[in-house]
């Protein structure tokens, strides 16, 4: 077995007995970038001098006998959270040269659990897309297949998971950007109660949806670094003031009369029949491990779509003004001050953030807010209604994470709607506010990773935990990996 | 026709915050040498990824002042984001408020020509300033020292009728919030600007025509004038036959004219929707109540108390009330000694006053306390000194900080109040003088002011004028009886 593979815990146990140095293990990790990143294309910046630099004061740290959690383990940060002194883009030409002089909340408190940081993953333009085809400057492919897409917006992290080319990695999930690119690529993604995790140094696309999450090979590993990044911050005032628990300390890997429900909404005409199937077999699974199946209705499902792309372009339009050229990004002097804004957005933006920004400032205007706008956070309480119903009866409601399984490059890209569709299951959890986790839970005949979706109630995370740890403990389909 | 002026305002005061509306960088006063660029940090230079942290201090000024102006106060309030483009915005949006601000309804009485008149206050709310523009040749550029300071405004309903009441309630509301402690009140630092909407109808109409927005008016002066010349204008307008239109106008200061800035056929759209990045602001009933438990004595409250309680007259009342820091002063001055207020209050209004005029200087500080002041007063009611004696004592001790009595020592100033002093040297200059005696005698009663003027320069103005005028009184009269028993 290859040092790259390891998980974070098991990395963690070697490192503690000494077996291994975090140089070793970022070397390799480093080495294995260096052999499969030209065809994955995971990350927008490298900085593996820094990396074993700490690698180096990691190593240091053990010998003097430090126990920080995450102490010499090398991870990826989505190129949308803020790092001091490395470039942050969002995948956009707008921010090519931009450089933090802060880091965000979430990266700040893995370097303070002594993480080693190996740079910084591809996104869909300001994480606005399913595909990481948004991305201003390259796609990023899928290990498991290169002429697929990895999901998105963190399809870079994501990808980076499952090639072996970081141990875990931070996404940001807005509307299903760490879920369904992790069930694009075989791994364990969890999007965390809105709150739960500190927003500061995220770059905002939709502010009331955005959340921190965290991509990796096991559940192990994301309770682990759940323990790191979660909290409240005073930097950000959304975030939760709600005690921490020790999150690994839901691993117990029984459910025995716990329910879950299955929302009839959420198994519709036109999903891909083995991902079906598979969602299917893994209740059974979960049904044989002791707990209760349960259906459940979560009638106004079918509203998701249009009020998430009312509500997060609308808050879009007014987070992405403030790259106007005036004091960092890009700049295009015009030869008046209208002409450099538009030079400068015209051409520092992508289509698809275009698209949303003109989405959003349509709902927002005069004489449409009530009826889009304002309409849609309506219907928003209505969707968060139905969880609140259906966790009075279940414990966690279990479902697809996607309709499909990893599609080709280019193949959705003409059709924006398509590309929306690819959410569609993802999409509610984010405007309920409430946390969910991606396991793998099959392959479909093209050996393409299938991903359930298990949704829990805010700050359920050690509900959701609990139920993904139990089947992944029953299950295999997390040790495998891709061919590449 | 009779025409009559519907005018509403709006006033943007900064608040008195040691830090920004939603980050940690200090409030610097503009003293016009700030290095650019000193005083912001991420947030208020909306750099990525970064967040407002709501300033308590500023909601507390802001719903004191709601309260102070009778404003109902909702149990949640919102932020709202405010969007349009602009080079000193820098998140593109400004954060405000919109729907539920932290004051509505409430009203300011003020007093006019015509009697007492409500005015009705729209809504109180909270925001953040924008950076400044400074434009060199060709190039522009940005200052952000000021983005994220906190802003309140305050809105009126259009009820007040002429430049006069308009520049009242505006007096009126600084002063108050002065007394908040919530703006400093000093008018040349630019920490209040007004934008006055200005239309008119006939008299007796209840029509609201299109109206005249003049924005960026600095100063009591600038609003008076800027709003009186819209009336008139207006009125000349229509008697001409013409028609106003809905217009934002500029201010032309030295022509003393108003300009057309841009038509407003249709609204601006600055597409608000709630903050997402802040949560609504509940505002308890306990915080509430502790708030109004702090709020201070109000001017007009203040005024009418001083009139009562210390029967001074209105004028004297205001001319005290306007500057709360004078309005203590005079308090504690009444509170140090057993002179007469009216007396206290004629001492500060006119001589310390001057003292303030002259040096420039703050009645605070000054290094004359109330105790001094009341001191000083104590003796010329005491007749130690005389009033003239005193008021050169009182620049005396504006100089040295020392205190009158101290003063009186040390220059010998203490009037000659002893009448068997007094006796002997009134006999002495009637001796020296015996022909001014004799035209007295023979009838020249004016004689007499001229021998108090000798037996005053021969104490030196020190002698105690009313004593002296009894005693020379009494001397000459016994000199009339002499003569006429001969
Ligand atoms: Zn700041």
């Amino acid at each position: 077995m290859h040092l790259y593979e390891l998980t974070i815990h098991e990395a963690r146990a070697l490192l503690n007995a000494g077996e291994i140095s975090a140089v070793e293990l970022t070397q390799a990790v480093i080495d294995r970038i260096l052999a499969v990143d030209n065809a994955v294309r995971a990350y927008i910046t490298l900085t593996p001098e820094a990396a074993l630099e700490q690698a180096r004061a990691a190593d240091t740290a053990f010998r003097q006998g430090q126990a920080l959690p995450l102490l010499g383990i090398p991870l990826a940060i989505k190129d949308i959270l803020c790092t001091a002194g490395i470039p942050t883009t969002c995948g956009s030409r707008i921010l090519e040269n931009f450089v933090p002089p802060y880091d965000a909340t979430a990266v700040a408190r893995l370097k303070a659990a002594g993480a080693v940081i190996l740079g910084k993953t591809n996104t869909d333009e300001f994480a606005m897309g399913s595909s990481t085809e948004n991305s201003a400057f390259f796609p990023t492919h899928n290990p498991w297949d290169l002429e697929r897409v990895p999901g998105g917006s963190s399809g870079g992290s994501a990808a980076a998971v499952a090639a072996g080319e970081c141990l875990g990695a931070l996404g940001t999930d807005t509307g299903g950007s760490v879920r369904q690119p992790a069930a694009f690529c075989g791994i364990v993604g969890l999007k965390p109660t809105y709150g739960r995790v500190s927003r500061y140094g995220l770059i905002a696309f939709a502010s009331s949806l955005d959340q921190v999450g965290v991509l990796t090979r096991d559940v192990t590993d994301a309770a682990m670094l759940m323990n790191v990044i979660a909290g409240h911050d005073p930097k950000d005032s959304t975030s939760l003031d709600a005690p921490v628990p020790d999150y690994t300390t839901a691993l117990t890997g029984d459910i025995r009369g716990m329910r879950i429900g299955v929302p009839r909404e959420y198994f519709i005409p036109g999903m891909q029949p083995e991902v079906e199937a598979a969602v299917r077999a893994a209740l059974q699974r979960l049904a044989d491990l002791g707990a209760e199946i349960v259906e459940v209705s979560l009638p106004h499902t079918d509203y998701a779509l249009p009020v998430y792309y009312l509500i997060a372009p609308a808050e879009a339009s007014a987070n992405l003004a403030r790259y106007d050229g005036v004091r960092y990004g890009l700049r295009m002097v015009g030869n008046s001050l209208e002409d450099t804004y538009q030079q400068t957005r015209g051409q520092g933006f992508g289509p698809e953030v275009k698209r949303r920004i003109m989405l959003g400032t349509y709902a927002l205007s005069a004489g449409y807010y009530d009826a889009y706008y304002l309409k849609a956070q309506k219907v928003r309480t209505l969707i968060k209604g139905d969880f609140d119903r259906a966790f009075e009866q279940v414990d966690v409601v279990v479902a697809p994470t996607s309709p499909t399984t990893a599609f080709r490059i280019g193949e959705k890209t003409e059709d924006p709607i398509q590309m929306y569709l690819s959410d569609v299951f993802t999409l509610s959890l984010n405007l309920a506010g409430i946390c969910g986790i991606n396991v793998p839970c099959g392959f479909d005949a093209q050996g393409l990773p299938i991903g359930m979706q298990i949704m829990g109630p805010a700050l359920g995370e050690m509900t959701v935990l609990r139920v993904a740890y139990a089947y992944e403990q029953a299950t295999d389909w997390h040790t495998r990996r891709p061919p590449i | 026709m009779e025409y009559e002026a519907v005018i509403g305002l709006e006033v943007h005061a900064q608040v008195h915050t040691r830090s920004k509306m939603f980050c940690a960088c200090p409030v610097m006063e503009d003293t016009g040498d700030l290095p650019p660029n000193a005083y912001v940090c991420p947030v208020c230079t909306a750099m990525p990824g970064t967040l407002p942290v709501i300033n308590r201090r500023a909601v507390e000024l802001t719903l004191m002042t709601a309260l102070a102006l009778n404003c109902e106060v909702p149990p949640v309030s919102f932020f709202a984001r405010k969007s349009y483009f602009y080079p000193d915005l820098p998140k593109g949006y400004q954060i405000s408020q919109h729907g539920l601000p932290l004051g509505m309804n409430g009203y300011l009485d003020i007093q006019t020509e015509a009697g007492p008149r409500r005015v009705r206050i729209n809504n109180v709310h909270l925001e953040e300033d924008t950076g400044k523009l400074y434009h060199v040749g060709n190039v522009t550029l940005v200052d952000f020292n000021r983005a994220g300071v906190p802003l309140i405004e305050i809105v009126t309903e259009p009820d007040m009728r002429s430049a006069e009441e308009v520049r009242e309630y505006a007096e009126r509301l600084r002063e108050i919030l002065v007394y908040l402690g919530v703006n400093s009140g000093d008018m040349e630092k630019g920490v209040m600007r007004f934008e006055a909407s200005v239309s008119v109808r006939p008299k007796g109409s209840d029509v609201l025509n299109p109206r005249h927005e003049i924005k960026n008016l600095n100063s009591f002066r600038a609003l008076y004038r800027a709003v009186a010349y819209e009336i008139a204008h207006q009125i000349e307008v229509l008697q001409n036959g013409g028609r106003v239109l809905q217009q934002t106008m500029g201010w032309d200061e030295g022509r003393g004219v108003t300009y057309v800035q841009r038509r407003k056929e249709y609204a601006e759209d600055y597409r608000y929707f709630p903050e997402p990045d802040l949560p609504p602001l509940e505002i308890g009933r306990e915080w509430l109540a502790e708030l109004r438990e702090r709020l201070p004595e109000l001017p007009a409250a203040r005024r009418a108390r001083f009139v009562r309680e210390y029967g001074l007259s209105v004028s004297e009342a205001d001319l005290l009330v306007a500057d709360r820091a004078v309005a203590d002063y005079y308090e504690m001055a009444v509170r140090a000694g057993t002179v007469n207020p009216k007396t206290v209050a004629n001492w500060i209004t006119v001589d310390l006053f001057r003292v303030m005029r002259e040096s420039g200087k703050g009645i605070r500080e000054l290094p004359v306390s109330p105790q001094a002041l009341a001191d000083l007063i104590g003796l010329v009611e005491a007749g130690t000194i005389n009033m003239n004696t005193g008021r050169e004592v009182l620049d005396e001790m504006v100089v040295t900080g020392k205190s009158a009595r101290q003063i009186v020592e040390e220059k010998g100033l203490a009037q000659i109040s002893d009448e068997a002093a007094l006796r002997a040297i009134v006999e002495r200059v009637l001796e020296e003088h015996p022909a001014q005696v004799a035209q007295y005698l023979a009838g020249k009663e004016q004689v007499a002011g001229w021998l108090m003027g000798q037996v005053m320069r021969a104490t030196g103005g020190k002698a105690n004028p009313q004593v002296v005028r009894t005693l020379l009184g009494e001397a000459l009269s016994s000199r009339k009886r002499e003569a006429g028993s001969r």
